[in-house]
């Protein structure tokens, strides 16, 4: 019993037992990860350890990005300038408009006596990478926690909404673009008014509107903009447009295509709004709806007397 | 190289941080901004089976495991996707380390192959068993690729362990 063979090489544990163990370990991250979000400290202090290994691998690519730039050629510079003194022109002119209108809508507001819509303030970031996990559509912006950045805030670009920031860490954030499948919006039609919720296809590139009647009246080249219902985005930002429109009888809802106003695949630098709407949560609004429902009930003389 | 293009030659011992370093530079290369990671070949994952299959000793699941979470962290995919994926490959490779020397490196290439297609499939699976979207069939693209790769490989993370030809003209025999 004693006698062992002595051990020449040593081994350790088989490699079939050590992968039924890291197998198994990595089957409860996972579940901890998509199910409880238990995995968040880990993924920290790992994107924390490879942040070097990232920036020297980056490095190349942003000194590239910069060295182009400084030789892009004179003519090139010349006609962006030409392009952009046009645009200039054209946005003086819709600024000098929209000044009066923001004024007039300041004083009806007054008269209404209604909130005023804060401005919110913006952080511009730039996208160190874009699409790194094919099962996803998810970029990575170079401010994280320590530039003020919070899950949940809205990210745009020059056209309209990019995504949303669905992980922060203290460098980095990780912003879900609206093409993500488990993406969804809120939006409203620009022309009519009609809202819906626009989710993310799948396919990388294209959004759906889902649940919309069909004979809900709605065309191809319609503008979405967010609606401003879930708190999240502000209102009237340009989402998307409408590319298709199938409306077939025997189903009950039009099946709606978007192609998204933000430049989702090229864009690098965009802004993240830090925009925070003070709506009630669902359970204090419904408290307060079923205290006002009760005491209507109690008191019906009283309130249709005041009206 | 063993295998049967010319004599055998006897390889010096790997320096342990020659191998600590072409895997953190494989990751470096995986960390690249890429613009579409599917026709990538998955460099680290090469690298891994490389030293898997050469030096089964010092390269193992473990060590596969801790880098396949470093790319999920990178990636932010779901935590521990291409752990697992990384951890089946390495075991993958030590069950043929033995076998797969004796072929020259084409077929050896072929195995790999096998071998990156299998963590590939463990990964897709787990991918869309989490909800995410289908990537394509552009995946395969990127192994192979990573299989054609296999040779220059072999030839680049060998080179430090053949010993020059030093021919003795003085030799006895």
């Amino acid at each position: 019993m004693e006698y062992q063979p002595p051990q020449f090489f040593k081994r350790g544990p088989a490699p079939l037992a050590r992968l039924t163990f890291f197998g198994l370990l990595s089957v409860l991250l996972m579940v901890l990860d998509a199910r409880f979000q238990y995995a968040e400290p880990l993924r920290h202090g790992l994107t924390l350890a490879i942040y070097p290994l990232q920036q020297v691998a980056t490095a190349p690519v942003v000194a590239f990005n910069r060295v182009s730039d400084y030789f892009s050629s004179q003519t090139r510079l010349r006609r962006e300038n030409a392009e952009l003194r046009a645009q200039q022109l054209e946005n003086a002119r819709s600024l000098l408009v929209l000044e009066s209108i923001a004024n007039e809508n300041v004083q009806l507001r007054k008269l209404l006596d209604a909130r005023q819509p804060l401005p919110s303030p913006a952080v511009f970031a730039e996208i160190v990478y874009a699409g790194r996990d094919p099962f996803s559509r998810k970029v990575i912006i170079d401010r994280g926690s320590q530039h003020g950045i919070e899950a949940g805030q809205p990210v745009v670009d020059g056209e309209g909404v990019l995504g949303q920031v669905t992980r922060v860490l203290p460098l980095l954030a990780e912003v879900t673009l609206v093409t993500d499948k488990n993406h969804s919006i809120p939006v409203q039609v620009l022309r009519n008014g009609l809202r819906g919720v626009a989710y993310g296809s799948g396919d990388g590139n294209t959004l759906e509107l889902r649940f919309i009647p069909t004979n809900a009246e709605i065309q191809t080249g319609d503008v979405l903009v967010t609606s401003g219902l879930d708190g999240i985005y502000p209102r009237g930002l340009p989402v998307a447009t409408v590319t298709s429109v199938e409306r077939d009888t025997s189903a009950s809802f039009a099946k709606i295509r978007l192609a998204p106003a933000a430049g989702t695949n090229k864009r690098r630098q965009v802004l993240v709004v830090q925009y925070r709407e003070n709506l009630p949560t669902r359970a204090e609004a419904e408290t307060k709806f079923r205290a006002a429902e009760s005491k209507e009930t109690k008191r019906p003389a009283r309130t249709e007397g005041r009206q | 190289m063993r295998g049967n293009q010319g004599p055998q030659r006897i390889l010096r011992p790997a320096n342990p941080f020659f191998i600590v370093f072409t895997l953190l530079g494989a990751l470096a290369f995986n960390l690249l901004p890429w613009p579409d990671l599917r026709l990538v070949p998955d460099l680290l994952a090469l690298t891994l089976t490389f030293w898997c299959i050469h030096q089964p000793r010092r390269v193992g699941v473990g060590v596969a495991w801790v880098l396949g979470l470093a790319m999920d962290a990178a990636n932010g995919a779901l935590i521990g996707q291409h752990a697992l994926a990384y951890a089946l490959l390495a075991f993958g490779a030590h069950v043929i380390h033995r076998r797969v020397l004796w072929f020259p490196v084409w077929p050896q290439a072929v195995h790999v192959f096998a071998l990156l297609l299998l963590s590939q499939l463990v990964m897709l699976a787990v991918g869309l068993i989490a909800g995410g979207t289908f990537p394509g069939w552009l995946v395969l693209v990127g192994i192979g690729l990573s299989a054609v790769l296999w040779p220059f490989i072999t030839d680049l993370l060998l080179a430090p362990q053949r010993a020059p030809d030093d021919i003795d003209e003085t030799r006895p025999i």
